[in-house]
């Protein structure tokens, strides 16, 4: 694919857009006081729009349906997940955290259980967070500029985003500010949806999977290609073959150069490297090793135990991974009081359910149109690449242009939010908390997870944003929950339970990683690791909590008044306005209840 | 005619917080604020009232998430015990792929907005009895 001038343009104007929004309304709220105060008025409709346009990042907007034309059916428990994740926190944490009055994580932790160093491994634990969702914001970043500007390698477009980002931060052009993030999400939502409406009844303008000659998604056989097609494989992959397929190749193929015509009969195949793979109209496609094989297979939920497991543990993870990320719960803030974040979650439930429609559509979509995807390992670029597909003309050519341009606004929303929230735990936590210690933060927050997007191997963005909820789960949920709901803990509880649920986690990490380079050899509930590692973490913190019974903070009842008391009696108290502001508005902010 | 409000020309002088000076109302309010004095300090039986609200809401939160993880939940078991299923088709979409990928939506929000419901009003039953 040539140059695509139209996505290069709309990429532009979404970056335009967003910066000249941004710098309008930082210019409204200039102070720190403005800022926090003015937030606290946000309508819960608005909010809910801007907690969504942060929330949607790359794994929602490409992940998904890469996942789900590669693994069928079991993919979408993805999507539910990510939506689910708010009804817990919904049902749990955002109304009493919002009451809490703080205004991060290790904040929260500092405040119910008074303990200076609990904030401290908090802290880390947010800035570790924070890295590893970026990494694949990144990676998926590369993956669209390659994909729109073919001759330039992926990590040069990482590079340029990210820079881009630590840019914009750096300058305050980017503050997290909810009328940005707000229009991020209509944007997305617009970028995903308009191409789907088209490309769907272009789909079946042209008679559908019959019309087409492509296998339909329910046979037992793989999927066929719909017309000629030449791949380049860009990672060294092993691709599984069902009945036998002629093809061309020239490059490395099973341990040996190969020029010319060969046939694969069934089974694994290695290709390396840069090998050139062409297959003509008709024929069976290969697919990469761990993905479904054969339509009836990707049309089917759960193939055996091992699907079960993961399935499960997917579920613990996303439902309770996503009050534990940083970027979400510092939103929530902006809400006037429990009730409005509360009435702000139901909000986020339906506006995440309406996008998610869309992904999945085209990932089975992409599963008709762009099986060589499957070949080359790169399902991640299925809603870039898929216009193209079916419509290879100027329409086409547009509807990528606006899928690049949302792609685009995911990555850059979630990744500005990941880094102002993690530059802001560094400066304020860590360093001293001057606007120099800032723009340090921000370099080491965009810096880190840059380096860590070229070193490691692309691997597919959902599923290593799924490690980072399973991560989240383990060592903020059990605290969160458990410091809301229980009277008992105590901050050696708490920091037992995070350190031996981010240990194990952090360890399967590892492992998965180093297998992944060495063969593949580990177990695969290492990937997903979630239904161990959360119980175990909810475990050790109510264990160590009544061995520690001594050390419950003295004003633990005063402290679950204020969380769990309605609104209207007025006990919340605002953490920040005790830390910012002049002397003179601290007095008067705290001594005006919140009575609404 | 409110002189304190001051005209658009005028400086923008501290305006004095507007103070309600009442005389020997002897009804209600005196309650609220000593119930409310006493939620603040305490007492062994505000302690009482707010432990066992606090128990209601999370009795309330608690059965919403089993009875959404048990729905969930049930899915993929479901799926792995009868295979079957792939094959019942709606309007051409397989069962699965429905119950998947379209209806969880709907039903997340629907469970979502009768908690609210739920909540809101054991909240307004508290401040009710508070403030009686």
């Amino acid at each position: 694919m040539e140059l695509n001038a139209w996505a290069v343009v709309a990429i532009g104007v979404v970056g335009l857009a967003t910066f000249s929004l941004g710098f309008r309304s930082s210019r409204l709220a200039s102070t720190t006081q403005d800022f926090l105060v003015a937030r606290r008025t946000v309508r819960s409709r608005r909010n809910a729009a801007a907690i969504s346009g942060e929330y949607l990042s790359a794994a929602s907007f490409l992940g998904v349906a890469g996942l789900v034309l590669k693994d069928g059916a079991d993919a979408l428990w993805y999507p539910i997940g990510f939506t689910a994740g708010y009804l817990t926190l919904m049902l749990f944490v955002a109304a009493p955290l919002r009451r809490s009055g703080a205004y991060t994580l290790p904040d929260f932790c500092e405040a119910r259980l008074g303990s200076a160093g609990l904030r401290r491994l908090a802290t880390a634990t947010v800035v570790f967070i924070g890295i590893l969702y970026l990494v694949p914001q990144f990676q998926g970043a590369g993956l669209t500029v390659h994909q729109i500007l073919p001759s330039v390698p992926s990590w040069s477009g990482a590079v340029l985003v990210a820079v881009l980002v630590i840019v914009n931060v750096f300058g305050g052009g980017m503050r997290a500010v909810t009328l940005v993030q707000a229009f991020q999400y209509w944007l997305k939502l617009f970028a995903i949806a308009a191409p789907t409406f088209i490309m769907c009844v272009l789909f079946f303008g042209q008679g559908g999977v019959n019309g087409l000659g492509a296998t339909g998604l329910s046979e037992p056989l793989p999927p066929r290609f719909t017309r000629d097609a030449v791949v380049t494989v860009e990672t060294d992959v092993v691709l599984q073959v069902k009945d036998g397929v002629w093809l061309s190749a020239s490059g490395t193929v099973d341990n040996a150069p190969a020029a010319g015509r060969v046939y694969w009969g069934p089974g694994d195949h290695v290709v390396d490297e840069g090998t050139e793979l062409r297959f003509s109209e008709g024929s069976e496609t290969p697919v990469v090793h761990p993905a479904a094989l054969d339509n009836a297979s990707w049309l089917r939920p759960v193939n055996g135990t091992g699907d079960l497991f993961t399935t499960y543990s997917l579920i613990i993870g996303l439902f309770l991974g996503t009050m534990g990320l940083p970027h979400v719960l510092v939103r929530f803030y902006t809400n006037p009081d429990g009730k409005a974040a509360r009435r702000t979650t139901l909000h986020v439930l339906l506006l995440l359910g309406l996008f998610y429609v869309f992904p999945i559509l085209l990932g089975a979509l992409s599963r008709v149109y762009a099986p060589e995807l499957l070949v080359a390992g790169r399902t991640d670029a299925a809603v870039l690449a898929l216009p193209m597909k079916i419509a290879p003309n100027a329409l086409g050519e547009i509807l990528g242009a606006v899928t690049a341009a949302g792609a685009f606004a995911a990555f850059l929303s979630t990744s500005s939010g990941l880094v102002v929230s993690v530059a802001g735990v560094l400066s304020t936590d860590i360093l001293k908390g001057r606007v120099r210690d800032f723009r340090f933060g921000t370099a080491l927050a965009g810096g880190v997870p840059l380096a860590l997007a070229l070193v490691l191997r692309p691997s597919d963005i959902s599923l290593s944003i799924g490690m980072t909820f399973a991560l989240a789960a383990s060592t903020f949920s059990p605290v969160l929950l458990l410091g809301i709901w229980w009277r008992k803990i105590t901050w050696v509880g708490a920091a037992a339970g995070m350190v031996v649920g981010g240990t194990m986690v952090l360890t399967s990490i590892v492992i998965t990683t180093v297998s992944g380079y060495t063969g593949g050899w580990a177990p695969s509930f290492l990937q997903q690791p979630a239904l161990a590692t959360v119980p175990i973490a909810f475990l050790v913190v109510m264990v160590t909590s009544k061995a520690t019974q001594g050390r419950i903070p003295p004003d633990t009842n005063r402290i679950r008044l204020r969380m769990h008391a309605p609104d209207r009696l007025g006990f919340i108290r605002d953490r920040d306005i005790a830390r910012f502001g002049t002397a003179e508005e601290r007095t008067r902010l705290a001594n005006g209840r919140h009575r609404r | 005619m409110n002189t304190a409000a001051g005209g658009p020309g005028d400086p923008p002088a501290p305006r004095p917080r507007r103070k309600k000076v009442v005389l020997a109302d002897s009804r209600a309010p005196v309650t609220v604020l000593r119930t409310v004095v006493e939620l603040e300090e305490q007492t062994s039986w505000a302690e009482e009232v707010v432990r066992s609200f606090i128990r209601t809401q999370f009795r309330a939160a608690v059965k919403f998430a089993v009875g959404t993880l048990l729905l969930f939940g049930a899915l993929p078991l479901t799926f792995y015990v009868f295979p079957e299923l792939s094959d019942v088709e709606f309007a051409g979409v397989s069962l699965p792929w429905l119950l998947l990928g379209v209806a969880p939506f709907p039903v997340l929000f629907i469970i979502g907005y009768w908690y609210n419901v739920v909540a809101e009003s054991n909240e307004r039953d508290f401040v009710d009895m508070v403030e009686k």
